[in-house]
């Protein structure tokens, strides 16, 4: 089929030149908005798949939530300043980078061509996706049968998540108590520190 | 020319080296998180082809509890990015030695 095939090279190339762009990017305001790129081409190759409802998710959640909040804490913080690559502080860092994403080609390459040969194919006869339902019934049966232990530990994650997200966005009492001065101390603080450690 | 799976798991492998490398180059810890969630996306992308091509649901359901685990991590990392970003501003990875007693 060549729309197969055609729809499959764009995502593709909306995927590698995002992910590439978030790599490169020297302002974090541009990576956010290329990983938002790469992941709408990721959701474009769900849908080729059959997975509809993923292809949603990714979306939503992803582009729409995950994105977001990284582009929040960058303006927040205002750390949005080009990083300085022309120094290397960790001698040998970049080689040892090269090295590693050569060889990871190389071997993921070989795996990826190897798993299909190992493969045997066997269609699924427990949890077929064909059932002649929706892509989204399918998934919700399995979720709320044989996953339903796994769904409802997901929520005492999100719920430790978000605990410790406030927890740790909480300023300490003292520094709250003083005002703007807690700011100061802990600059302060800090520096005695290093003091001490040098 | 067929797209198979081959297509997919190779575009995979692609994206999973470039969020390596990128988590390997970077020493912005924000743009070290978004390589993260590359290589986590290069998995998901695994799970669906396999999905596909076996014609099972779990592969999907464990996209699923993927994108959920993200979720939480991406909470709970911008935490401490925050956590630490506020005590000294343009941190880079480097600077996490400074949480050493």
């Amino acid at each position: 089929m060549i729309i197969d095939t055609v729809v499959f090279a764009v995502a593709a190339v909306v995927i590698l030149v995002g992910a590439l762009g978030v790599v490169f990017s020297r302002n974090p305001v541009h990576s956010a908005l290329m990983l938002v790129m790469t992941l709408f081409g990721v959701a474009v190759l769900f849908v080729a798949q059959e997975a509809h409802f993923l292809a949603a998710v990714q979306v939503i959640v992803y582009a729409g939530a995950i994105v977001v909040l990284l582009l929040f804490v960058i303006m927040l913080l205002g750390v949005d300043v080009a990083e300085n690559l022309s120094t290397d502080p960790l001698a040998g860092q970049r080689p040892a980078t090269g090295v590693v994403a050569a060889a990871g080609v190389g071997l993921l390459a070989v795996l990826a061509v190897r798993a299909v040969q190992v493969s045997t194919g066997a269609q699924s006869v427990t949890l077929p996706l064909d059932a002649g339902r929706p892509n989204i019934a399918v998934l919700a049966e399995v979720l709320f049968t044989d996953y339903l232990f796994a769904f409802e530990v997901t929520s005492v994650l999100l719920v430790i998540a978000v605990v410790g997200a406030v927890v740790m966005a909480r300023r300490p009492r003292s520094e709250e108590a003083d005002g703007a001065d807690g700011e100061e101390q802990g600059v302060e603080r800090h520096t005695d520190t290093e003091s001490e450690l040098a | 020319m067929v797209v198979d799976e081959t297509w997919y798991l190779v575009l995979s492998a692609m994206l999973f080296t470039i969020g390596t490398a990128g988590l390997l180059l970077r020493r912005n810890p924000l743009v070290m998180f978004m390589c993260v969630e590359l290589m986590l996306n290069a998995v998901n992308l695994t799970f669906v082809t396999f999905s596909n091509v076996l014609n099972d649901v779990a592969g999907q359901v464990v996209v699923f509890f993927v994108l959920v685990v993200a979720a939480a991590e991406v909470v709970v990392g911008l935490g401490i990015i925050v956590a630490i970003l506020r005590r000294r501003p343009n941190a880079t990875a480097d600077d996490v030695s400074m949480l050493r007693g």
